[in-house]
């Protein structure tokens, strides 16, 4: 007997008592305000009452009888062209980070970027971004920007006196070398000016290094094709999909464009459903993995095994090593069949950095003839350069006293550098420069420290691929004593131009006309891809690959990047602190992520109250001579001999009052193998301890209160068969409520329908293509102001988030009635406000601040908001928020907040940080609840642009859109569409009545609110059986439940 | 009966093709107006040399009509072909360029002559839009009405009140029977409870009428930097509103215009000298030059050598119309999707010397406005997809579509 039930933590799973003592009561305290000593409880409660009315009616007699402020209209001299104060003008430019160079499109609002937005024209991203991309415009108003040139950890007034400093520092080396140690620079115009930097000092040599590296796949490019490169996936071109430890749509090398493509071949045809196989092989639970059709776990150390195992499956002459288990082994026969089944329109990717394993992986993809279908050899990526055996010689040299000086950009070695003891002693004999944008762990101990621009205020350029260019311009003058890094290269070569110009004139002579590079500025990408090449493979690399079998090397770590904090350069970034990891929904930590038998075998009681105790035990851990104490979190899927903790964390006070003591620094734990940094450890010791630590994770919050199922989700092969499976539920329905006249929608409810004489919003979102990055909660987060509560808040249910992604785990129930754990499912299904029709939140506000538009909006009105929250205890979504706090700073002084909430969200009040916000969005304040509004200032705009050019709306149809939503916008995956469900052209409404109408479901059907926002059922490419069990486990569940309640009374 | 048919079919016709030939003729006078006051009147006027020209005989003044067209639609290439008029106004002028027009059309640049020929001075303030001033002055007089009524009928209510009581004592006398002490009536426990009560709805009522208007701030009038007088701008000399508040058609701010657009015209126009007097509230003069000069000073413009010192500084207005954060007003919505007039908002601005807040600004006051004001349904084509309500009007079933009908009362439409 397999059944299956979606659940989000082990509490739903097991449906008992505490679980719903827990969820029945959203608001499990009282206001604030009973906290404190209140007036009931004083000895004359009538008398003080007295005293209070009388005081504060005086008090706000008083005030409301002082003047009104004076405000100060003050107009520009001379007006640029261009600018009209209140219109909004967008920039093309990109984003830079760590290598990473995504196209954007820069909103700027009266002179202050606001909000970051894909850019469409490029083919890589095609409009799409990331959580991280989405947050970066919070990173221009960081208030931990270092603000001016520093020498000494003193402050230099002016660049010459800068200048003519590290000038005289560079000239007294002494004859030995410059080292400029940087990430991996992609722009074109930089590397000219490093070349020539280099070229001005004998001996200088330039070393690029990434925190995350890519190393190992650079290397086995080198060993099997002769070009240490990495070459274009193209997820998009491939049928079957194998990942063996790549997070390709979270982390991995370039996750947006793979998300995109990957997204291309998920997509379900009504008419003719076919979707590519993806099948991960893992040791913990990643994104990628989480949304894997079948998924295998197995050893860190076995990962060289796993890769060969499917090497000698698919036909290459290689003796694998045997794998030990049985399941594993029971997978890569399924993959090796699915791969060969595909043949050329295989792709095998691999997140290992050992060269071992991606020389194996090559193979493999040579093998299936992949190179030159879905693996491209004619254009590189070129976001990982960096080499790690130099880096380490470098580290080796500077403590040798080999080098001179050493000038970093945008690398933090003193922090993500695996020996940063080793780093940090060498740095001391060298002269040390940064460039890097605040006083983090590196920049603290150098000798001179000028910062770069932040990307936001910087001329620049980046070619992520070869042949694709993107460029950066700036958005704003840059807000503090800050100067780009090449001009100061330049500057100290002897050099006078700024890198404006140079690079304005580099650009210029390249294109040959302004008109060319004005339009190249403007579109910000410009694409002259070379065609597609299968590059010359050299197999003989592949015989130096050990295969000796595995040993047994006990309890294994790993090491991993998550999707919000990458290597921690935006630790300080509190959207991104606070924004849900996809699969633990923890925010503001990093912790131990172990399996349910770990968790058994150190007597860790996974129950019901699991997930409702937020005290989590806390283990200590030691691993590679290292000892952590770290909280654990019980995550099913993962390896039960494996411990994975999250890297970017435990950053140190100069990273800004939202990074610093969050968490714990896990870059110690890689280690360099030789050729390349591992990112494992083997023979882990670990025991329980008798602490416990608080992590704030939004897993339990907002429950559905066991009405299920809120997802569905089918086989493929099932739905092939039966395309009217789902249709089937609601047939049910409409038997049960409107059997007279078949219409469920007018017939189940008392209420009188409301007439949509215009637009009716609407939105579909696709679960299908639906990755969980989070992308869209951070993009909600930055155009509709919603606010940063801290972990203490989020400790309570408080956090914000008007849309959240729910992480659904489905698991098989074994033949002992245990559920299989390892076997499992996940489902993640974004969810926000429904604008329901038959709205349950309406009816029950006593003030009318919540009410239902003519354009299907359920409106929010926060001035009327007198904060009962009865509307979210009747909501059935939970996506109602309450203002616990003056988060915001909207109506209050800062002070009076001080001590009461995190610092993280005290630096969200700062003057510097507020420049942020948008000016069209209302910032809330404390009593009253908010929820999402289907970004309703977009929707204004949009219906006011089509006014003024006289002509009727643009929802999507032809590809023209007036409006998108942020989420829309920010999603890399085109998950969600939005538009006007009466506009029968619109997609969405294409999407509902036409294209996908045997997968269209709404959340909850059965309760008859009528949602305005439509899902796509899953689908899931794999023989297993999925799907909610078809005999009762619910009600098995249930009535379990009653009788132990039943029991319990007696 | 046939013949007689005849008869009233021409005399129909020609009723409705002169009909229809004066309706034209009106479209296209007020076409030149509104074409005039849009696109010229920034720099000219018509009868009066402002930065350009006055434009009274102009057509007398150009040989070529067609060279006028040229001109108007790009002056430079004019000049450039050497046409000896254009050459002189060039020069006439200080070399100063006019603004090309390259979307005016002929029949355009005729209806704009045209307007110019029948003098314009007919013409009213730029579309002044009667204002609802005296329907409310109404109002408020019958509630004055109502009011001295009930006083009446109260002190008569009273009086009667006392006779009743004092005849009830005489005839209580008369017939014998004791009563108490008559009660003087201030401790009379009715009238007591009435006035109580009285005292209790008047407060109630002052107190929520004040606390309604806490915040609201109807007939402010700060004094601003320099005494910029609306009514020589927009009123005496007729230059569109638009010209320095561009900002209303695009944006949701109309925008205080920048110094440059004050210094366009006023790098020109040095005094005041032929406009009315100018008076401050206080009822003292303002010397209009001096105020100019002012202007000047913030610019950095020095006006004997005619050029810019670079010492500039910003001109620091007192803001009048505050909205509080929570609304969302956009002015294109209103300006340019609407096509309302400044003055319903911000009254008869034309007139007004220094600008005082028109209306209150509150939300009942907009709701109102939305609630009787249509919508441009049938002209703008983004109404096209309320197919019921084009239907309905159709077929009579509704007479006009208002701003309430589509929307334009719910929350969501001014608070996000």
């Amino acid at each position: 007997m397999k059944q299956k039930k979606y659940w989000q933590s082990f509490g739903e799973l097991k449906n008992s008592d505490n679980y719903q003592e827990n969820v029945q009561d959203e608001f499990g305290e009282d206001l604030p305000m009973a906290e404190h000593e209140g007036i009931m409880d004083a000895k004359a409660p009538r008398r003080d009452f007295l005293k209070y009315v009388g005081f504060s009616t005086a008090a706000a007699t008083i005030a409301a009888s002082c003047e009104m402020p004076i405000k100060k209209s003050i107009p520009y001299l001379n007006k640029p062209e261009g600018i009209t104060p209140g219109v909004p003008n967008y920039y093309a430019t990109t984003y830079i980070q760590d290598g990473d160079a995504i196209p954007v499109v820069a909103k700027v609002r009266d002179g202050r970027p606001i909000k970051m937005e894909g850019n469409d024209l490029s083919s890589i991203t095609k409009g799409g971004t990331s959580a991280r991309v989405q947050a970066s415009v919070l990173g221009l108003y960081d208030t931990a920007r270092l603000r001016f040139p520093m020498a000494n950890g003193k402050e230099v007034s002016t660049f010459e006196a800068f200048d003519k400093m590290v000038a005289d520092s560079l000239a007294g080396l002494g004859g030995k070398p410059v080292v400029l140690l940087t990430e991996t620079i992609t722009s074109v115009t930089t590397k000219n000016v490093v070349a020539s930097f280099l070229s001005k000092f004998p001996g200088a040599r330039h070393v690029q290094y990434d925190a995350l590296s890519a190393s190992g796949i650079l290397n086995a490019s080198a060993a099997s094709f002769g070009k240490r490169a990495i070459p274009s996936y193209q997820f998009d071109k491939a049928t079957t999909i194998v990942s063996l430890g790549a997070d390709f749509l979270g982390t991995w090398l370039s996750p947006i464009e793979y998300a995109r493509q990957y997204a291309v071949g998920r997509k379900i045809n009504q008419k003719n459903p076919e979707m590519s196989k993806h099948i991960s092989f893992e040791s913990m639970l990643s994104l990628t993995g989480a949304n894997a059709d079948d998924r295998f776990v197995h050893l860190p150390s076995e990962e060289l095994a796993v890769a060969l195992n499917i090497l000698a499956a698919v036909g290459g002459s290689v003796s694998a090593p045997k794998l030990a288990e049985e399941r594993l082994n029971k997978g890569i026969k399924l993959a090796a069949a699915s791969l060969k089944k595909s043949g050329s329109t295989s792709l095998v990717v691999s997140g290992s950095n050992n060269t071992d394993v991606q020389v194996v992986v090559n193979a493999i993809n040579q093998q299936l003839g992949a190179y030159g279908t879905t693996i491209d050899w004619g254009t590189t990526l070129n976001t990982r350069q960096g080499d790690d055996a130099a880096m380490v010689q470098l580290v080796q040299d500077m403590n040798d006293g080999k080098i001179g000086a050493v000038l970093i950009h945008g690398v933090n070695p003193a922090y993500d550098y695996f020996d940063a003891k080793k780093f940090e002693s060498g740095l001391k004999k060298v002269v040390s420069l940064s460039f890097n944008d605040r006083l983090d762990e590196t920049t603290s101990i150098c000798t001179y420290a000028l910062a770069d621009n932040h990307f936001l205020e910087s001329w620049g350029d980046a070619e992520m691929k070869s042949g694709f260019l993107s460029f950066i311009q700036p958005t704003i003058a840059p807000l503090f004593k800050t100067r780009a890094f090449q001009t100061s290269l330049l500057k100290w070569s002897g050099d006078a131009t700024s890198y404006g110009d140079y690079f304005k004139q580099y650009w210029l002579g390249h294109f040959g006309s302004q008109t060319a590079w004005d339009k190249a500025l403007q579109d910000g990408v410009v694409e002259a891809p070379a065609s597609a090449s299968a590059g010359s493979y050299n197999g003989s690399a592949l015989a130096a690959v050990s295969t000796v079998a595995p040993k047994a090397l006990g309890t294994e770590l790993v090491v991993y990047s998550k999707v919000a904090l990458g290597s921690g350069k935006d630790a300080n970034n509190p959207w991104l602190q606070e924004m849900p990891d996809p699969i633990t929904k923890a925010t503001w930590d990093n912790y131990a992520i172990i399996s349910f038998a770990m968790a058994k075998e150190l007597g860790i009681v996974v129950d019901d109250n699991y997930e409702v105790e937020v005290s989590k035990p806390v283990i200590k851990i030691t691993a590679a001579g290292k000892e952590y104490s770290l909280p654990v979190l019980v995550i099913p899927g993962m390896h039960k001999n494996v411990i994975a903790v999250a890297l970017g964390y435990g950053r140190s006070e100069g990273a800004g009052a939202a990074a610093a003591g969050v968490g714990q620094n896990a870059f110690p734990l890689v280690s360099f193998n030789g050729k390349t940094f591992a990112y494992s450890v083997s023979n882990v010791t670990f025991a329980k301890s008798t602490e416990t630590y608080k992590i704030a994770y939004t897993q339990t919050h907002n429950q559905y209160e066991g009405r299920d199922e809120v997802v569905r989700e089918y086989a493929l092969e099932e739905f092939k068969k039966n395309p009217t499976i789902l249709l089937d539920v609601r047939n049910e329905l409409v038997e049960d409520f409107a059997t007279e006249t078949g219409s469920y929608r007018d017939d189940a409810t008392l209420y009188p329908s409301h007439p949509y004489p215009g637009a009716k919003w609407g939105m579909s979102i696709d679960l299908n293509s639906c990755i969980g990055c989070g992308a869209c909660t951070v993009a909600c987060t930055s155009e509709n102001n919603v606010a940063v509560v801290g972990k203490s808040e989020v400790l309570r249910a408080h956090e914000m988030h008007w849309l959240r992604i729910d992480r659904y785990f489905a698991t098989y129930r074994d033949n002992s009635g245990e559920d299989n754990l390892d076997d499992l499912n996940v489902v993640f299904m974004p969810m926000l406000c429904q604008h329901c029709d038959n709205a349950p939140c309406e009816n029950v506000c006593p003030v009318n601040a919540t009410n239902h538009s003519s354009e299907g909006l359920n409106q929010m009105t926060y001035n009327r908001c007198i904060g009962t929250r009865y509307c979210a205890n009747n909501c059935p979504y939970k996506v109602r928020r309450f203002n616990w706090a003056d988060y915001m700073g909207a109506d209050s002084f800062p002070d009076n907040q001080k001590g009461e909430l995190d610092d993280a969200v005290m630096m969200m009040n700062d003057d510097l940080t507020r420049m942020v916000l948008n000016p069209d969005v209302t910032v809330r304040s404390r009593g009253v609840i908010e929820k999402c509004s289907f970004c309703v200032q977009r929707l204004q705009e949009g219906k006011l642009k089509a006014k003024k050019e006289n002509r009727p709306l643009e929802t999507g149809a032809d590809g023209k859109w007036d409006i998108k939503t942020a989420c829309q916008q920010s999603c890399p995956t085109n998950a969600i569409v939005f538009g006007n469900v009466n506009d029968k052209n619109s997609p969405v409404s294409k999407i509902r009545s036409e294209e996908q109408t045997n997968r269209v479901f709404y959340a909850l059907e059965q309760i008859h609110v009528l949602p305005g926002v439509n899902y796509l059922a899953k689908i899931r490419n794999t023989d297993r059986h999925v799907g909610v069990a078809e005999e009762g486990h619910e009600e098995a569940a249930a009535e379990q439940h009653e009788e132990k309640k039943a029991e319990a009374a007696h | 009966m046939n013949h007689k048919r005849k008869i009233f079919q021409t005399l129909y016709s020609v009723f409705i093709l002169t009909a229809f030939l004066s309706i034209s003729e009106l479209v296209s006078a007020q076409d030149g107006k509104a074409l005039f006051n849009q696109k010229c009147a920034s720099c000219h006027a018509i009868d009066k040399q402002l930065v350009g020209p006055a434009l009274k005989g102009v057509e007398d003044r150009w040989d070529d009509k067609k060279m006028i067209y040229e001109w108007v639609r790009n002056s430079a290439a004019v000049i450039k072909k050497g046409y000896p008029r254009a050459v002189e106004v060039y020069g006439q002028f200080n070399k100063i360029q006019m603004t090309a027009f390259p979307e005016l059309k002929d029949a355009d640049i005729d209806a704009i002559l045209g307007y110019i020929a029948t003098g314009g001075a007919k013409a009213a303030a730029p579309g002044a839009a009667p204002v609802a001033e005296q329907s409310a002055g109404k109002e408020s007089d019958s509630n004055m009405l109502y009011g001295i009524l009930t006083l009446i009928l109260a002190v008569i209510t009273l009086i009667l009140l006392q006779v009743n009581s004092n005849l009830r004592k005489m005839s209580d006398e008369s017939q014998g029977v004791a009563s108490a002490e008559p009660i003087p009536f201030y401790r009379n426990k009715a009238y007591i409870a009435i006035f109580a009560i009285l005292l209790f709805l008047g407060a109630g009522y002052f107190l929520f009428q004040s606390a309604q208007g806490l915040g609201r701030s109807k007939n402010y009038q700060p004094e601003q930097p320099i005494f910029y007088s609306h009514k020589v701008h927009a009123g005496v000399n007729q230059i569109s509103c638009l010209y320095c508040h561009g900002g209303a058609q695009e944006s949701k701010h109309a925008n205080i215009p920048s110094v440059n657009i004050c210094m366009n015209c006023h790098m020109g126009i040095n005094e005041y000298a032929k406009g009315p007097k100018l008076y401050r509230e206080d009822g003292s003069e303002v010397d209009g030059t001096a105020e100019i000069q002012k202007l000047y000073k913030y610019a950095g413009w020095d006006p004997s050598t005619k050029k810019y010192t670079g010492d500039a500084k910003a001109i620091e207005w007192t803001r009048i119309h505050n909205l509080p954060d929570h609304v969302y007003f956009n002015h294109s919505q209103h300006v340019t999707a609407g096509k309302q007039q400044c003055q319903t908002c911000h009254g008869e601005i034309q007139k007004m010397d220094e600008v005082y807040q028109f209306a209150d600004l509150s939300m009942g006051w907009c709701v109102n406005c939305h609630r009787t004001t249509k919508v441009q349904f049938t002209e703008n084509k983004f109404y096209s997809i309320y197919e019921k309500f084009h239907e309905d009007l159709k077929n009579k079933k509704l007479d006009s579509v208002t701003v309430e009908k589509i929307g334009g009362t719910e929350c969501q439409k001014c608070h996000y």
